[in-house]
């Protein structure tokens, strides 16, 4: 399989980068190395079909993707100007119908991407040389491929990525245990005993204390109740011989860890799961992302990067970019503004409780303090949001009311889509709903041994929005195929708990 | 450069095609792709191929927009539950078909694996040839466009050094006229297997639009199925109530005239449209008639004689669909049945619905002729 060698940028485009990437640092902008490569159109499809990589482990869903591009392309609807991938260094395609504007304009973006991949939290845990990595994935894929046949595996693979979002997209960033440091000897660090006696005294669910205090802190009634409590749940569970103790959101994890596969299945199922991952961050900061990078590209050029003969066609893109339609909201339109909103707002001052109480809508309006705390704000945004938090933290009443934001909702009766409200609350519930999650169900795995039968048994957790029935079915089907006995979902339809089970052949729906 | 993404492509093409096959039966008697047929190329609408998840449905879904509008102001249309794709929650109304290109050939190729038909032989003669002309030779007189350069320097270059006149040091090579050579041409006859296909159509005013739609989808699989049997394919069509004309394909499908039925004016042009333009040596000849079957009862003898004397013993096939209207389905069929046993390229099929056509198909084209 061919990869494209790493072409020179012509000339003219390396000065462009070069400008752009000092105005960018000048701005604070800190990005890793960035790399541009000048593609056609074909090529830069095939990029984003991969995801933005230049090679992927062999299946017919990123053909299709490629396919659906191209035609879009062909027939005039769509057009991607750019792809930019979260790596060190980061690669970035242009494509090389675009005209100079638009390059200096994807350019600017690409910076705007970089600096976020970097800084923002979210993407901390993502591995930056996903690269090698996704090159790695392909060749095992492909080596499952020659052993056991095209077919098997492609059948797997469907069967896994099925189930590819039912991750846990916050897991990256929770450390459940202190990281073992034994090797670590500092002067500091407390003798073998005493550690071993914290040990047990945290197992005892003892506070550290002084010893006349100890009857205090840790009341010993209390902690025979506690151990008490303890055994008794543990007994209840050895006789339900019932896991994971809590439910687990990481269905994918659950499958590795649980599911009977073989070794190869096994790797594949790991190998889709990586992937997610990789993937997951750049689907809860898409809003923040596009926003960020569009702040930056529309801040560089019209103040540095245009000549007056490029005003009209960069205006002319940039508000095509911007476009917004009643029935979905831009996430390039929704970020830059809502940047835009901090900045002016942590310029003038108008946050904080005095801000808050006050009534006076003219005052108000009139309210500059003056503080320019515009920027500095903004970049710290960029760093420790992702999209619901941002959202559920900027997102203003005169902001909505400003921008003509409404909430829709479906209408069964008249199979409509139709205006539900322009109430602010009512808007800020709905956009953090579809957010939350990437805007699918939250389902997690209850019990991998449901009747004491080796069934496993889901839960999604309701939340207003039943789940589409045909899908749920199929994907239950792919599920049975991982685990090999019959399997469960629990959700809600028209007010009542169900059950929707596959045994590996029918499809069953019985009331909980 | 070969890229991977070929190789993905291709494979979801396949898989594509797979479905088109396992619903064969569907777009046959439904006439969607129809109006969909390019020169090589038909595309098809398939639904949706994609990988399930657990995803929301409409009902309780929503998001958030932007513009203008009043509380209660529909904004798009939901998508009918139970097939399509689309995130409900934040994109409502998307499309949930895939167009798909196939090749006539391809299609022609399913649909002879669907309905098992045998391969046409075409009949035994190759008098009639296409001709070709390819530029193959060289010859010494044409058009300065087609001046073979280097034979032309080839030549002067041998004349200047026999005739002593080439000076190395000065090597200036003027051609004269008989230096000149130019690129020429051959016609190559290539032998070819022509068919002539005749559709006849009654447009008396008891065929209905829903009837002629039948015609129209058992016409275009006949079409696609001949096209991939022979180089060459040659369609006309004939309309008649109580007089019969040549039209074109459009005019075809389109008329709807009133009276009376007389289908011996239909074969009477189909007879001198075959003396005319397609010798009966030379050509592979096929009649479709598709009818409601009511004809006036004194034209029957008439109808029959003019086949069995002058279109039967010429054809490779005629076929004989009646379609039911509304209006009862006519007898006919009846009168071709009685003749049906001595011509076994008579082939004859009710068409009741849509639903016929499939077998309907099958019938016609079965043989193999």
């Amino acid at each position: 399989m061919a990869i494209s060698v790493q072409r020179p940028l012509p000339q003219h485009l390396a000065d462009i980068q070069d400008e752009m990437e000092e105005r960018a640092a000048s701005y604070g902008l800190d990005f890793f190395d960035t790399i541009f490569e000048v593609v056609d159109y074909e090529e830069l499809s095939m990029m984003a079909a991969y995801g933005g990589f230049p090679i992927r482990y062999p299946h017919w869903r990123f053909g299709a993707q490629y396919d659906e591009l191209m035609k879009g392309y062909s027939y005039g609807l769509q057009k991607i100007y750019e792809m930019v991938i979260n790596t060190d260094p980061c690669y970035a395609y242009l494509l090389s119908c675009n005209s100079l504007t638009d390059q200096k304009l994807v350019i600017a973006h690409v910076y705007g991407h970089c600096d976020f991949f970097k800084n923002n939290a979210w993407f901390a845990p993502t591995n930056r040389r996903m690269l090698d990595q996704m090159a790695n994935h392909a060749s095992r894929v492909n080596r499952y491929i020659d052993q056991y046949g095209y077919e098997t595996v492609e059948r797997f693979i469907d069967a896994c990525l099925s189930l590819e979002d039912l991750i846990d997209p916050h897991s990256p960033h929770i450390r459940r245990t202190e990281p073992i440091r034994e090797a670590v000897k500092s002067p500091l660090a407390k003798p073998e005993d005493e550690r071993e006696e914290e040990r047990r005294r945290r197992a005892e669910g003892r506070f550290e204390s002084k010893e006349y205090m100890d009857a205090f802190i840790n009341p010993p009634d209390v902690l025979q109740q506690e151990q008490e409590d303890k055994m008794h749940k543990q007994r209840e569970r050895e006789e339900s011989r019932s896991f994971p103790e809590e439910p687990q959101r990481d269905v994918l994890l659950f499958m590795l860890e649980h599911a009977p596969l073989r070794g190869w299945q096994h790797d594949v199922l790991s190998i889709v799961r990586d992937e997610a991952y990789y993937f997951a961050p750049q689907g809860q900061t898409k809003i923040m992302n596009e926003g960020w990078a569009s702040y930056w590209h529309s801040t560089i050029m019209t103040k540095h990067g245009l000549t007056d003969a490029e005003v009209i066609e960069y205006a002319d893109h940039h508000s095509g970019t911007m476009a917004t339609s009643p029935q979905r909201l831009n996430p390039y339109k929704l970020g830059i503004e809502l940047f835009k909103d901090i900045e002016e707002r942590w310029n003038k001052g108008q946050f904080g409780p005095e801000w808050d109480d006050c009534d006076d809508m003219r005052e108000k309006q009139r309210w500059d303090k003056d503080l320019g705390l515009g920027r500095d704000k903004i970049f710290e945004v960029r760093r420790v949001h992702n999209d619901v938090t941002f959202v559920d933290t900027y997102l203003t009443p005169e902001f909505c009311h400003k921008h003509k934001m409404f909430s829709f909702a479906y209408n069964d009766a008249a199979n409509y889509y139709e205006i539900a409200s322009r109430e602010f609350e009512q808007i800020k519930q709905q956009l953090l709903n579809s957010l939350t999650n990437h805007g699918r169900p939250i389902i997690s795995v209850v019990d991998g041994n449901y009747r004491n039968r080796g069934e496993l048994y889901l839960k999604h957790l309701f939340r207003g929005i039943e789940l589409k029935l045909d899908y749920a079915r199929d994907t239950l089907t792919n599920l049975e195929k991982l685990w090999s006995r019959p399997v469960h979902i629990e959700t809600t339809i028209e007010d009542h708990n169900v059950v929707l089970s596959f045994d590996g052949s029918t499809h069953e729906m019985k009331p909980k | 450069m070969a890229r991977s993404i070929d190789r993905d492509l291709t494979r979801f093409k396949d898989i594509v095609r797979g479905k088109v096959r396992d619903n064969l039966r569907k777009y046959i008697t439904h006439g969607e792709m129809m109006g969909r047929k390019g020169r090589q190329v038909v595309s098809i609408p398939v639904p949706n191929i994609e990988i399930p998840h657990f995803k929301h449905g409409q009902r309780g879904g929503g998001g958030v927009g932007q513009g203008e509008g009043e509380v209660g102001q529909p904004i798009g249309r939901g998508q009918d539950e139970g097939d399509g794709q689309g995130q409900a929650g934040s994109e409502p109304g998307s499309g949930h078909y895939r167009e798909v290109e196939l090749e006539l050939e391809e299609l022609a190729e399913m649909l002879a694996d669907e309905l098992e038909l045998p391969r046409i032989t075409p009949k035994g003669q190759d008098s009639l040839k296409s001709k070709k002309d390819k530029y193959t030779t060289i010859s010494q007189n044409g058009p300065q466009s087609l001046r073979h350069f280097k034979r032309t320097y080839k030549n002067a270059l041998k004349r200047l050094i026999t005739s002593n006149e080439y000076c190395p040091d000065n090597p200036v090579i003027v051609p004269i006229r008989d230096d000149q050579m130019y690129r020429s041409w051959k016609t190559v006859h290539d032998p070819q297997a022509n068919a002539a296909v005749i559709y006849m159509m009654d447009v008396s005013g008891s065929m209905t639009d829903d009837q002629k739609e039948i015609v129209r989808i058992e016409a275009f699989w006949i079409d696609t199925w001949l096209q991939s049997q022979y180089d060459g394919v040659q369609t006309r069509y004939v309309i008649h109530d109580a007089v019969a004309k040549e039209v074109d394909e459009d005019t075809f499908y389109h008329t709807r005239e009133s009276g009376g039925t007389r289908i011996s004016s239909a074969y009477d042009v189909a007879r001198s449209i075959i003396n005319r333009e397609f010798p009966p040596n030379d050509w592979n000849i096929y009649c479709f008639q598709f009818s409601d079957g009511d004809n006036w009862g004194e034209d029957n003898n008439g109808c029959l004689k003019l086949l069995m004397d002058e279109l039967l013993p010429h054809c490779n096939l005629f076929c004989y669909g009646q379609v039911e209207s509304p209006y009862g389905s006519g007898d006919f069929i009846r009168e071709l049945r009685r003749i049906n046993d001595d011509f076994e390229n008579l082939i004859l099929s009710e068409i009741d619905s849509k639903n016929a056509i499939y077998d309907s198909i099958k019938t016609f084209l079965g043989k193999g002729r």
